[in-house]
């Protein structure tokens, strides 16, 4: 038996980089422990990648750097284009749309409304030289909110609803702390009420205690607003306070994927035993 | 008999990759029933793999073979061993409770909220989660001072108070209890039974493991001693 | 009036290739109002930066039969329009005029004149920046795509952020305007007072920035409309209580300038569309 309420779903993704030869998928792959074919030096970024989001769920995507993970995050925020494959999104009620048929002009105004994104340097989600507020409204002002009260007041809500100090809503990003801009980019991610968070490396570089409080929050925000979460990180204790379901990536494959307390208590793929057997 | 869950031939071999592909199979062929309201106590010496039948019960473990028969109020009468992670999530929400024998929170998080963590899943409103937390910090006998603060700093009794009542607060249908009261202290230890009780009286089927029968022994409708696979 | 015509140079001084390519790219930026159309731009007898962009155009445009204005901060007089009427006027012969209302193209710097322009003028104005996405995007390649994407969402955080600074939207010229809801597009230096004579006016309007080597175009009825928000709204200089000391226009852009006299001087508002004013003045007289 199985629930049809999903969000997104990616089917058969493909994404290299290089010239390609005949020899590339026998010299690559997580068998091969390799991602780069030592013959012509193509990068086998994504290989037959399928992955499922069901509606409000959070979604671990572990592996090292190289995997694969952020390459997969970037095609499924529309800002690279994969060789390959499809990328299924659908809204509540709505018929399923391929999201890689878009033009970049559909694309982005897809990207605007629907999908929000954090990345692990603040520096790429935020505009350092705009204020705080300014960096939220940006999502408002491309949904073509147009007026200047009505924008500070949802700026304001989720400056409170991400912990931040609303009074400081004029402040230059450059006087907050690393934790307060994650939670700078969570609030801008929000603002256009989007179905898809994507979370690249969100916590690292913090501080433990000020992680603890970066992943309470989006907790928080998973139960309350039942918002669809991809959660892109090489630490399993991140993927394991958020993620119900985890899959596991290594040289462009998906190796192993199951409900993340299986995935680390009962990890099946040679990979898996031994990046769960390192990390605990 | 009110049969909730049936375990047929459950048997769970771990494959370990690092140490030469060699194979453990610390479940074989394990078959046993549960019905509503009835508490079984499975106990044995540690490491003998009663923890895994729960866990493969609870899906944590990918049972190798047989079936895990559960008659759900959502889906009907399921195999766990089969059924979709989707299903399992949905089940793990509403219908069965896993108790592990330690706390494991994210720092700064209020007792309250970690104990309310799974209405907000049920998504409960805040308020109203809240206030059934309440009740039980009071029943569990924590006081109201610490409500706000993070059970990390909560002495090891208080901890697994706070601990085996998130597992219950969820009423789920099954409850799977892994040596709840491992390290109690007696006051805390009467607590757990009472809530125990309390949940079988309301239909609760209850599989507890511990290693030790002085504990929950004298609660359990029904003992079933583990014998380890060889 | 018109110009001795100078026998050395071909008609209005560009040679024929690099008026046909002037030529296409208008046809070009006209099909596509607001979006910015890379030229060719020439070497000319003036540097660059001293409207070589609107004199390349009007080059290109211009016939034997036009009659031709040249405005420089709405002044017929000022040294740069006497200057490029000149080279326009010797190398093409055509008659030229100070008078907007007989005048079949006029090329412009800083103003649009105060006389409603008609179906069969053009307006070509000097531009200085063509692109308004430099204030928020520095990476040309960058805000090419964000124009070819209508990806205009920095340009509204800098409104935004114009109002959080200094308390309203607080461009004094060059304010940027969407065209047909399509493209963003800079209104070069022309004052706010301007802008709204863009929105769906009978004339043409053509844009040509020389240093920057683009051109762009706001045909007839179409739609020009100023960046603002619902609660801070676009507003021209204009104040209720303005008057031109010299003609009494109300409803005019002014210059403000220090007039000396016996009590050391004090400052005065006048017509910033010198023609305009002399204009009014003369029919004042005649009335007398």
């Amino acid at each position: 038996m199985t629930l049809e309420n999903w969000l997104l779903r990616v089917e058969r993704l493909h994404k290299h980089f290089g010239p390609t030869c005949p020899d590339c998928h026998r010299l690559t792959g997580p068998d091969n422990g390799r991602s780069r074919c030592p013959r012509c030096g193509t990068v086998w970024a994504c290989v037959d990648v399928n992955i499922q989001l069901e509606a409000g769920e959070v979604l671990g995507i572990v592996g090292e750097s190289g995997s694969g993970k952020s390459t997969l995050l970037q095609m499924i925020y529309l800002a690279l284009r994969p060789d390959s494959g499809h990328i299924w999104y659908r809204d509540e009620g709505e018929p399923a749309r391929d999201l890689v048929s878009l033009n970049r002009y559909e694309a982005r105004v897809f990207r605007n409304s629907r999908i929000g994104i954090v990345y692990q340097r603040p520096e790429l989600g935020l505009n350092m030289r705009f204020s705080i507020g300014g960096n939220v409204a940006e999502k408002l002002l491309l949904a073509e909110w147009r007026h200047f009260g009505r924008i500070r007041a949802r700026t304001t809500e989720l400056m409170v609803k991400t912990e931040l100090p609303p009074e400081r809503i004029d402040d230059e990003p450059a006087t907050f702390s690393g934790g307060m801009l994650q939670r700078v980019q969570i609030a801008k991610a929000l603002a256009s009420r989007p179905g898809l968070l994507l979370l690249d490396e969100i916590t690292s570089g913090l501080d433990v205690s000020v992680q603890a409080r970066v992943l309470d929050l989006l907790r928080r925000i998973q139960w309350e607003d039942r918002i669809t979460m991809l959660l892109v990180s090489h630490d399993l204790g991140v993927v394991r306070q958020l993620a119900r379901r985890t899959i596991v990536m290594k040289n462009g494959h998906i190796v192993e994927a199951g409900l993340t307390d299986q995935i680390l208590e009962d990890p099946q793929h040679p990979y898996t035993q031994l990046l769960v057997s390192s990390a605990l | 008999m009110n049969t909730l869950l049936e375990v047929c031939n459950l048997t769970k071999s771990f494959t370990l990759h690092l140490i030469d592909g060699r194979t453990i199979t610390p479940v074989r062929d394990v078959s046993f029933s549960v019905s509503a309201g009835e508490h079984l106590l499975i106990h044995g010496r540690s490491g003998m793999g009663k923890t895994s039948i729960l866990k493969c019960i609870y899906r944590t473990y990918l049972p190798t073979s047989g079936s895990i028969w559960f008659v759900s109020r959502q889906f009907g009468r399921i195999d766990l061993n089969q059924a979709d992670e989707n299903v399992i999530l949905q089940l793990r929400e509403r219908e069965i409770g896993f108790c592990s024998q330690f706390l494991r929170v994210l720092p700064r998080v209020s007792a309250l909220d970690v104990l309310c963590e799974p209405l907000y899943r049920q998504q409960m409103d805040r308020a109203t989660a809240q206030a059934i937390g309440k009740e039980w910090l009071e029943r569990l006998g924590i006081a109201p001072e610490l409500w706000q603060a993070s059970p990390i700093t909560f002495s090891g009794g208080e901890q697994q108070r706070i601990n085996i009542a998130r597992a219950f607060i969820a009423r789920p249908r099954l409850l799977l209890l892994d040596e709840p009261t491992a390290s109690l202290d007696e006051a805390t230890k009467q607590v757990v039974i009472a809530m125990i009780r309390a949940a079988q009286a309301e239909g609760t089927a209850i599989i507890s493991v511990s290693h030790d029968l002085s504990g929950l022994g004298p609660c359990a409708d029904r003992q079933w001693t583990f014998q380890p696979a060889r | 009036m018109s110009e001795k015509i100078d026998q050395l140079y071909n008609f209005a001084l560009l040679d024929e290739d690099a008026k046909r390519e002037i030529r296409r790219k208008l046809l070009k930026a006209v099909a596509l109002p607001g979006h910015l159309v890379p030229f060719a731009s020439r070497d000319l007898p003036i540097a660059r930066g001293w409207g070589t962009g609107g004199l390349q155009i009007t080059l290109a445009i211009i016939t034997p039969d036009d009659t031709l204005k040249v405005i420089d901060q709405g002044d017929d007089e000022s040294v740069n329009a006497v200057n490029l009427r000149r080279l326009i006027g010797r190398t093409t012969g055509v008659a030229t005029t100070t008078d907007t209302a007989s005048a079949s193209l006029i090329q412009t710097r800083h103003r649009i004149p105060e006389e409603p322009l008609r179906a069969d003028q053009i307006l070509v104005l000097q531009v200085p920046m063509a692109d308004p996405l430099r204030w928020v995007e520095p990476n040309l390649e960058r805000a090419t795509a964000m124009h070819s994407e209508s990806d205009y969402g920095k340009m509204w955080v800098y409104m935004y952020e114009s109002v959080v600074r200094a308390g309203d939207l607080r461009i004094a010229s060059q304010y940027p305007v969407m065209v047909n809801r399509r493209y963003l597009m800079d209104t070069t230096p022309i004052p706010r007072w301007d802008v709204p004579k863009l929105h769906m006016a009978e004339t043409l309007y053509l844009f040509g920035a020389g240093r920057e080597k683009r051109i762009y175009a706001v045909p007839p009825y179409t739609l020009v409309e100023p960046l603002q928000f619902e609660d801070y709204p676009f507003r021209t200089e204009y104040q209720p209580d303005q008057r031109c000391a010299r003609c009494g226009a109300e409803q005019v852009f002014l210059t403000t300038h220090f007039v000396p006299d016996a009590s050391g001087g004090r400052w005065v508002s006048t017509c910033s569309d010198a023609a305009y004013c002399a204009k009014r003045l003369a029919e004042a007289e005649a009335l007398l």
